[in-house]
């Protein structure tokens, strides 16, 4: 069956705008194979392309003592050769097809992506399963190694060598008790990059790396039945693993914190961190929502107010961070020359009081929410992405057309849903940041004790 | 999110079902089906009154569009005051019509829209994306931007301050600090790209909306204007929309005249080393090069396949060899820098400081060799395919297609260039290869630019005999 029409415009709910939404429909068959294997197909034949993505259902949260950085270690061997395909085959197999192979690991999964030319899909497949079932026999220390050096390259490159860089190494303890999955960063740090060993290479593949802890989509100029069949044909032979089982984190407060680093920068940068909810949370729309209103735009509050009306600072970003078990809420700003961090905090705090109090209006609240359906609808545009996307809601929502009901929680927020979760959230305890210029820490923001 | 990208099943352990599975029943590549046709969209071309030229594709997957219009000129008519371009296309949407900056960004993104409006060497870009049935609204808006930008004193005054911040910051990133060295090494005083698209602290301070406005009236103007429409609209009716919005367009004063293209610097005669310190730096960022080519140059498709295998895919020389094989670098990779005015050819990598001398060998080795050994059919092969399907990749969406139309009317083509491009790239020898890489790449005269911690790779450095090294301050680099 082609569908040539990824949205279908029903007649519907009359927005503000006086015109209609599009329903969003990205509609996907989910089937489950034996041995565990979730193959999610996605039909779109609006250009001869396939987006090959792979979630395995592990990430940096799911490290061990000692091993910070390891998913993402590994993310890069599965690179590295497997029993069929041995290295570099994998890269070499696939750019004849104009496409790119690239994964990339957060706290909550390892995803592992392909897009190009549509009759790249079988030689994908065929290389996906081949790392999936028999990626060990051609591991070994000298590829660990390897990928290793290149691990610390990265570490240094994004994080070491940037100004602010250090941030990344200094929130994630500072937000999550110590022990917790979210506590780390996903990079990991360069003595426990040091430390891994091929035997936790073998140890994390068998426990991780199975049919039973992933999800494949594919997604572009596809037939439905086809890639069943062939999805069937290279991964139905995979043994399923382990059941994994994943002790839930117990709760906690964060304990209100005032940091202060150097760094070789020309202004000096607030931090603000909040503990928050996961991303199943009926707060989560809100919060999400609430990052539009402060700085989304121009006009939003925090950008009106601190680069606009005050220009006490060069730039603000606010940005809900909702993962699988939790989250955090975190504004960040960078002081124009001549102003210390106390004025931002200040500033951010009363903006913050005003909307607890007052609300969004109307507008702005409407504003944002078709700010993010737009970002919505951008994003149906490229197969890769809706690939990931139906792999996400999968994951984190039970099923991968979620478009439209994620888009309806947007829709459905009030300002008494925004004027609540800031009191909620944004008013308890916090971690505070200060990154200033070396030798310059009375730039650096005071800590106040809550109230 | 965090989100890091990257750029035997054990028996004992699973009961059941085993022996069967140790092995994979499927032990060589599936045989792969013929490659996909490249199809171009059809455009339908026509003009609007006043001169503007306007291009339609029908793209109806999403009930959007995309709306670009490029003005012919951007940055290369700074020379007066470097970075005004870029500012006073940066000022068009803070503030237009009867609406400030703040007014202006409220009614778009109620709109569900976004505006872009940008310069760089050529152009001058607006960029409208919105929700089709949003269309008629944001054309009006986007038209105050483009014909009544406010330019009001406050508006100019604060962006002018915001200007002045970031060029400090720059002193911060290596890689733009590494940039700005290069290019002033790679191009004389006199010529445009030796000077920051983005001015300097001493001409930015001078900037005032009087300037502002005076550049615009002599630069952003209708006959030299396109608008490319891309998306669910129907190419042969949207005439009467664009003329409602654009038609009433007219210039004002006289236009700036294109400058004559200033001639391609000459290779430089020997090799030289700019270094600049970044005290206790984790890395050195390594930029090499020199004066690149011209974007309709014949031998383009040679020059793209050539770099490819160089440094312009994963399994490029350069890749595998600093990043793969030697563990020095998470990446590194090449390209030309296609203007109206041929930009450079660069080779670029940030390493490990203490071999920072080690991969300035290794990326000359590289170049070397695709000069000096023809390249096996293997290699070739895989890069003429790479690059060839690649093409598609940039058709996707209604932005990427507006914006190839864009980038190919720079230089006087179509998208009917494209599939043209593909076979001259299937048609590409390992003997064109060679020829190229010998005619384009220079590697005895080569200008090389390292930013990273001076107190342990100068000498390093200086010990390979590259070529004078001179040590450059960031604050005159970066100004």
């Amino acid at each position: 069956m082609r569908i040539h029409h990824l949205i279908t415009l029903f007649a519907l709910l009359p927005v503000s705008l006086g015109a209609q939404s599009p329903r969003l429909r990205v509609p996907a068959t989910v089937d489950t194979l034996p041995n565990g294997l979730t193959l999610i197909i996605h039909e779109d034949h609006s250009v001869p392309r396939v987006a090959t993505n792979i979630w395995y259902r592990v990430g940096s949260g799911d490290e061990k003592p000692g091993r910070t950085g390891f998913a993402h270690l590994f993310e890069h061997l599965m690179f590295m050769g497997s029993e069929n395909a041995p290295y570099p085959q994998f890269d070499k197999l696939l750019e004849p097809f104009g496409m790119g192979a690239n994964g990339s690991t957060t706290e909550d999964r390892t995803n592992y992506l392909q897009d190009g030319a549509a009759n790249a899909l079988e030689t994908a497949l065929w290389l996906e399963a081949d790392r999936m079932g028999w990626m060990l026999p051609t591991m070994d220390s000298a590829k660990v190694n390897a990928q290793r050096d290149i691990v610390k390259n990265e570490r240094r490159q994004s994080y070491e060598n940037q100004p602010y860089g250090k941030a990344a190494d200094i929130l994630p303890p500072a937000l999550y008790p110590k022990g917790h999955p979210y506590s780390w960063p996903v990079i990991g740090s360069m003595t426990d990059l040091s430390a891994a060993s091929l035997e936790d290479v073998k140890e994390f593949f068998r426990q991780y790396y199975a049919p039973n802890n992933a999800a494949i989509v594919i997604a572009g100029d596809v037939n439905t039945d086809s890639v069943r069949r062939l999805v069937r044909k290279y991964f139905s032979n995979i043994p399923r693993g382990p059941t994994i089982s994943r002790p839930t984190p117990p709760p906690f407060t964060v304990r209100d914190t005032g940091i202060v680093a150097e760094d070789r920068v020309q202004l000096p940068r607030l931090y603000l961190g909040w503990h928050t909810v996961n991303n199943n949370h009926r707060d989560a729309a809100p919060l999400d929502i609430l990052s539009y209103l402060l700085s989304g735009a121009r006009n939003s509050r925090l950008t009106n107010n601190l680069v606009y009306q005050r220009e006490i600072a060069t730039s603000v970003s606010a940005f809900s961070d909702a993962k699988r078990l939790d989250g955090d809420y975190s504004i960040v700003a960078t002081a124009r020359p001549g102003q210390g961090l106390d004025s931002l905090k200040v500033a951010i705090d009363r903006e913050l009081a005003r909307l607890a109090t007052e609300g969004p209006t109307a507008r702005e609240l409407e504003q944002a929410k078709n700010a993010r359906e737009s970002s919505f609808l951008n994003g149906l545009e490229f197969v890769s992405a809706k690939a990931d996307q139906l792999n996400a809601y999968a994951y984190f929502n039970g099923t991968p057309d979620y478009f439209q009901k994620d888009l309806d929680a947007l829709r459905a927020v009030t300002a008494d849903d925004i004027k609540r979760v800031i009191n909620a959230y944004l008013k308890g305890p916090r971690v505070m940041l200060s990154i200033v210029p070396m030798g310059k820490r009375e730039l650096a923001a005071t800590r106040v004790i809550i109230q | 999110m965090k989100s890091l990208s990257r750029y035997f099943v054990v028996a004992l352990l699973l009961p059941g079902a085993l022996g069967a599975q140790d092995k994979s029943a499927h032990t060589s590549p599936p045989v792969v089906p013929r490659n996909p046709n490249l199809a171009v969209p059809a455009v339908r071309s026509s003009a609007l009154p006043n001169g503007i030229q306007v291009r339609v594709v029908e793209h109806h997957e999403l009930p959007l569009v995309q709306v670009t219009l490029t003005v012919t000129g951007g940055s290369r008519l700074d020379s007066l005051t470097p970075g005004i371009a870029t500012f006073m296309a940066g000022m068009l949407d803070e503030g237009a019509g009867t609406r400030d900056a703040l007014g202006l960004q409220s009614e778009l993104a109620y709109l569900g829209a976004n505006l872009s409006t940008t310069a760089d060497w050529d152009r001058f870009t607006i960029g409208l994306k919105v929700p089709v049935r949003n269309l008629p609204a944001a054309l009006a808006l986007m038209s105050d931007v483009v014909i009544r930008p406010a330019f009001r004193a406050e508006e100019v005054r604060r962006q002018r301050d915001l200007r002045l911040t970031s060029l400090l910051q720059a002193r911060d990133q290596p890689n733009a600090v590494a940039s700005l060295a290069f290019n002033q090494a790679v191009f004389p005083a006199t010529h445009p790209y030796s000077r920051n698209a983005n001015g300097d602290s001493i001409t930015v301070a001078s900037y005032d909306s009087a300037l502002v406005r005076r550049f615009y009236n002599a630069t952003l103007r209708p006959e030299r204007a396109t608008l490319f429409i891309v998306g669910d609209v129907d190419a042969a009716r949207i005439g009467g929309l664009l003329t409602q919005h654009f038609g009433a367009w007219r210039p004002t004063g006289t236009a700036a005249a294109l400058p004559v293209a200033p001639a391609t610097p000459a290779h430089p005669a020997t090799t030289s080393v700019w270094l600049v310190d970044k005290p206790e730096a984790a890395q050195s960022v390594i930029m090499i090069g020199w004066p690149g080519v011209d974007r309709t140059s014949p031998d383009f498709a040679a020059l793209q396949v050539m770099n490819t295998l160089l440094g312009g895919s994963f399994t490029s020389r350069l890749n595998m060899n600093l990043r793969e094989t030697k563990g020095y670098s998470y990446g590194a990779s090449s390209g030309f820098t296609y203007r109206v005015v041929p930009g450079a050819f660069t080779a670029s990598s940030s390493v490990r400081t203490n071999v920072t001398d080690s991969s300035l060998v290794e990326i000359f080795k590289e170049i070397r060799g695709i000069r000096d050994v023809l390249v096996p059919q293997e290699e070739l092969d895989r890069a003429k395919s790479n690059y060839e399907l690649g093409i598609p990749g940039n058709l996707e969406s209604t932005s990427q297609v507006a914006g190839q139309m864009a980038q190919l009317a720079t230089f006087g083509l179509t998208l009917d260039e494209l599939p043209k491009l593909a076979a001259r790239v299937r048609a590409v020898t390992a003997a064109d290869v060679q020829r190229v890489a010998r005619q384009y790449l220079t590697p005895d005269r080569a200008h090389i630019v390292v930013v990273g911690d001076l107190a342990k790779v100068k000498g390093p450095i200086e010990q390979l005999g590259l070529g004078t090294a001179k040590v450059l301050e960031v604050t005159k680099v970066a100004r």
